[in-house]
Formats: C-alpha cells, sequence, structure tokens
C-alpha cells in the first residue's frame, strides 16, 4: 500500500476521535485561556489574574490571626500538604502489613471501596462520620473528653475534617498499587541481602524503596492531581463553609462561574489549577517517555 | 527464634482486623442508618437497645418528592449507556489505527492520556456550557453525552491500543488478500476479537459516567431530569438532615459502580495499576 493511500485509511479510523476530543476538549481549553486575558467588554487585559489572586477568596492572610477561611490556594496546599504524605506512606504500610496475609484480600478490598463510589456518595459518607448525633468520629473521641460536635460545621475544624476524611476514601489506591508492586520484586533480592546480613530495615531501604520507585511516582502524581481538582465531596459535605472556611480552587471557579455568572475570573481559577496540575504531571510524563 | 515469629504474626494479624475495622465501621454506620427508624439512631447507629429494620428510607428516597432516585436512575442511565456505546465505538476505531498504521503511537497515546487526566473539568467548563448553548444543547442529554464520550476517548484508545497489538495481524491479512476493505476487516474480523478488552472498558468508562457530578452540574437543570448523583445533595435538607433518606439515597447510588467492581474486580484494579506496572 502506497503512503496516501495508508494516510486516508488511518484518517478513517481516527477522524471521529480526533474530531470529538477538538470540540470538547481542546478547543473549550484554549478558549478557557482566551477568557482569562480578557475583560467582559473584549478587550485583552491582566487585571482578571490581579483581581483574582489579590481576592481574599483565592488568599486570605487575615485568617493568620482571625482562623479559617484562609483562602482557597492556601486551601489546596493544606491539603496536599496533609493528605499526600498520610496516604501515600499509610498505602505503602498498610500494603506491607497486609502482605502474604490470610483474608487480606478481603481487607484490601473494605479499603479500596473508598476508590469505588461516586465521589459525591464520599462526601456524604464523609459529612456522616463527622456528624454529631450519628458519626463514629465522636465515638472515638469522647474517651479522650473531646466534646461531640459536627465537626465539618465549624470553621476551625471543617476542611481538616474534609483531608481526613479524604485520606479514608483515598489510602485504597496507593495501597492497591504498592502491593501489585511489592508483587513484582523478586525474593532472591531479599535473600541475598539476608545473606549479607542486612537487617530488615537496611532491605527496606536498599530494596523495597528503590524498586518501587516508579509507583510511587504514580501514586504521588495521581494523588496530588485529585488534590487539586477536588470539587464533588466539598460541594455535597459542606459547599466550602462554613464561611468559606473549607472552600477550594474547583470550588471556587465553579461559584464564580456559575452563581455569579463572572466567565473571565473563572476562567483565571481555571487556568491556575491547570498550571498546578500539569506541573504535577511532569514527573509521569518524564518517566512514561525514558520507559522503552 | 520460632516463637518471636509467631508473636509477631499475631501481632499483624490484629493490627490488620483493626485497620480493616477502621475502615468498614463507616459502611456498617450507613447500612444500620439507612435500614432503621429515625429515633432510633438519634444517639448513634451503634445502640441498638430497639433494633426494628425497616426499608422504609429506601422506598422513600426510590420515590423521594423532589429527589426521586426512580427517576435519578433513569436519568442516569439515559445518558451513562450511550456516553458508553459512543466512546467505545470511536476510540476502538482509533485505537486499531493507532495500532495497524506505522506510528510512534504509544508514547503519544499516552501522553495524551496523562494529560487528560491531569485535565481540570473546570478548564472546559465554561466554553462547553456556552457552546452547549448555542446548539440549544443546555438541560438536553445529548450535550452531556457528547462531552463524556470525548472526555473517556484518550483512555480508551490507549486501552484498545496496547489490546490491538497482542492480537496478532495474520488473520486480517489473510481477509484482506481475500479482497476485504479495511472497514469490513474491522467489523467483521478485529471488533469481535477485541470484545473481551471492549467489555472492560465499556464497565470502567460506564461507572465513570454513572459517578460523575461536575458534568451534570452544570449541563442539566430541569428538577425532572437531574441524574442520581445530581439527587444526593438535594436530599440532605435545608433545616437538619434526614440521615436515614440520605444514606438509602447513597447507597443505592453506590450499589452500580460497586456491582461493576465486584464482578470486574481483576480488570478494574489492572486498569488502574496496568500502566504504572507495563
Amino acid at each position: 500500500m502506497n503512503r496516501r493511500a495508508r494516510l486516508s485509511h488511518y484518517l478513517f479510523f481516527m477522524l471521529p476521535a480526533v474530531a470529538l476530543l477538538a470540540f470538547f476538549v481542546i478547543y473549550p481549553s484554549v478558549r478557557t485561556i482566551y477568557l482569562s486575558f480578557f475583560d467582559e467588554s473584549g478587550r485583552p487585559t491582566l487585571n482578571n489574574y490581579v483581581e483574582v489572586l489579590s481576592s481574599r477568596d483565592t488568599f486570605n492572610p487575615s485568617g493568620f490571626e482571625k482562623g479559617f477561611p484562609l483562602g482557597t490556594l492556601l486551601h489546596n496546599l493544606i491539603w496536599i500538604g496533609i493528605h499526600l504524605p498520610v496516604s501515600v506512606l499509610l498505602g505503602l504500610l498498610l500494603a506491607i502489613l497486609l502482605r502474604n496475609m490470610p483474608s487480606s484480600s478481603f481487607v484490601k478490598s473494605v479499603i479500596f471501596l473508598g476508590m469505588v463510589m461516586p465521589m459525591i456518595v464520599g462526601g456524604v459518607m464523609i459529612r456522616f462520620m463527622f456528624d454529631k448525633n450519628v458519626g463514629v468520629v465522636n465515638l472515638f473521641l469522647q474517651p479522650f473528653g473531646i466534646d461531640s460536635r459536627t465537626w465539618t460545621a465549624y470553621p476551625d475544624s471543617a476542611l481538616f475534617s474534609l483531608i481526613f476524611g479524604s485520606i479514608w476514601l483515598w489510602t485504597g489506591f496507593s495501597m492497591v498499587l504498592y502491593s501489585a508492586g511489592l508483587e513484582t520484586i523478586p525474593k532472591e533480592y531479599y535473600e541475598a541481602a539476608q545473606i549479607d546480613g542486612a537487617g530488615r530495615l537496611r532491605q527496606f531501604v536498599a530494596i523495597t524503596v528503590p524498586l518501587l520507585k516508579p509507583i510511587t511516582t504514580v501514586v504521588v502524581t495521581m494523588t496530588l492531581l485529585w488534590e487539586l481538582k477536588v470539587f464533588d465531596i466539598v460541594y455535597v459535605a459542606t459547599m466550602g463553609g462554613p464561611g468559606g472556611a473549607s472552600n477550594v480552587l474547583a470550588l471556587q471557579m465553579y461559584t464564580y462561574a456559575f452563581r455569579e455568572f463572572n466567565f473571565n475570573r473563572s476562567a483565571v481559577v481555571a487556568v491556575i489549577i491547570t498550571v498546578s496540575t500539569l506541573v504535577a504531571s511532569v514527573p509521569m510524563i518524564k518517566s512514561s517517555l525514558a520507559q522503552e | 527464634m520460632m516463637k518471636r515469629k509467631t508473636v509477631l504474626k499475631l501481632i499483624r494479624i490484629v493490627a490488620m482486623w483493626l485497620v480493616a475495622l477502621v475502615w468498614i465501621l463507616p459502611f456498617i454506620g450507613v447500612f444500620m442508618t439507612a435500614i432503621r427508624p429515625m429515633d432510633e439512631i438519634l444517639d448513634g447507629w451503634w445502640n441498638f437497645k430497639e433494633f426494628n429494620p425497616t426499608l422504609e428510607n429506601f422506598a422513600k428516597a426510590w420515590a423521594h418528592p423532589t429527589a426521586s432516585l426512580a427517576q435519578g436512575t433513569r436519568n442516569s442511565l439515559v445518558v451513562a449507556i450511550p456516553a458508553t456505546v459512543i466512546p467505545l465505538l470511536v476510540a476502538t476505531m482509533a485505537g486499531y489505527g493507532f495500532s495497524r498504521y506505522d506510528f510512534p503511537s504509544k508514547k503519544l497515546t499516552f501522553i495524551l492520556v496523562i494529560l487528560t487526566l491531569a485535565l481540570p473539568q473546570q478548564m472546559i467548563a465554561v466554553p462547553v456550557f456556552q457552546i452547549l448553548n448555542a446548539f440549544g444543547l443546555v438541560d438536553r442529554y445529548l450535550g452531556l453525552i457528547l462531552i463524556h464520550s470525548a472526555w473517556g476517548i484518550p483512555w480508551i484508545t490507549f486501552f484498545m491500543r496496547n489490546f490491538f497489538s497482542t492480537i496478532p495481524r495474520n488473520i486480517e491479512e489473510a481477509a484482506r488478500i481475500d479482497g476485504a476493505s479495511d472497514f469490513l476487516v474491522f467489523f467483521r474480523i478485529v471488533f469481535p476479537l477485541a470484545l473481551p478488552g471492549i467489555a472492560s472498558a465499556a464497565a470502567l468508562q460506564f461507572t465513570w459516567v454513572w459517578s460523575d457530578f461536575f458534568l451534570a452540574l452544570i449541563t442539566i437543570y430541569s428538577p425532572n431530569k437531574l441524574l442520581a448523583t445530581q439527587r444526593i445533595p438535594l436530599m440532605r435538607g435545608v433545616y437538619h438532615v434526614d440521615w436515614g433518606l440520605l444514606a438509602a439515597g447513597a447507597i443505592m447510588v453506590m450499589v452500580v459502580p460497586l456491582l461493576v467492581y465486584v464482578v470486574l474486580q481483576k480488570q478494574y484494579v489492572k486498569g488502574m495499576v496496568g500502566w504504572s506496572l507495563k
């Protein structure tokens, strides 16, 4: 077959996919970037960025003295700061704990359930866990003399409730990936290390951690993406409240666009989220390019 | 030495079941709340002084006056089924194109997948809304179905491309020598061979469309058209939370992806783990 004939066949199979993507993903993304650089009367401007970045919704310095809200940007960063290390390490720990244990596949399935259910249900579950009357969290805190309350309803605890709830929801992902990763490490490595007199900790640091590195890249990237894009669970559990105390970037964008109908400002927030998610996915793109 | 090993093993077993308990408690809680009347759970669902299980909450959620889940489930199916069939057909073709024509496509499709994974739906929300508005498709399922189809294409293409690379080309070439066109070869020979791969991709795409909330939120507005996930926040109530009702609703919306997971557990996890382990 000559080259031109080949190309036409190729186009026949690809065209529908390319058209749908161009129409509903690529063009809209470009259009959002465009919107972020224009004002409502269509003149080019950087004011949208200035307005959004100096807005108290995004960053609220007085929050450091008066408490939450601190602004969506900081809320997302706090989310990452707590959720990322805890869920990645906990997932690894659980994968090691559950390895080769009787009925561990049942326990793994239970932990993974949070990944299976719709996030909107996940948000209801979080709200439920932290409720004053029906929540199981208070049941555990009572023995320590901590008064029962609906933790998602107070500015000082709303964001942290969501973050810890999301750890419960999403740890299954890193656990399952690390479990699969552990299976790929040959036992001989550990046997050889044992003969050389290496202790368990040394084996873990010298064999397990480096060999799990490709998986860590995936786990960290995916977790970062969720933390930056988190929307459903916040929407249903707190609606970003009370008083913006648990607001996040994705919800801020939605509020600007579909409640206040300010499409230029909402475009700026969307661009901020996208730039950060693209930066977050660089390591994964790099490692996939290196793979042959 | 032997003794120390058994003690360690025992500690591991206890730790494992403690972890399992922590993780499963909220699920038991939601289940208990859903099957018990309101007055029994006011002091916490873990009080069993009285225990009269009932399906009343499920019936109430199913036939809710303002957020009926019966209607929501029907609507979600009307969206999820075509939003699974369309991208599967389109992306299977693209995946075949990528796998059969000389082209360094593996990396390209994979990077495309990562990019769409990274892209927040907020980035397309406003322009997509404007496009649908221009075509009179706001508050119509067709618009939502098309967005979901586009959104699913990259990963299904990647998935199917890799599947096709494992199917030998001999059969197709034999058919071609007999005079069959590319089109015929694809639909008569390749497509049936690819059915196992298509089935698992379909299951995953279906659960993702079913679980979606944001895209539905920005495209569907009429109360009687809302999808199942959109009705959950509406069940919360304004002044007090009817936990029994909300728990029953949450369970019903969760059941569909849960079933898919139980039936396709291996493929499900493989789909998530696959690319990281190659």
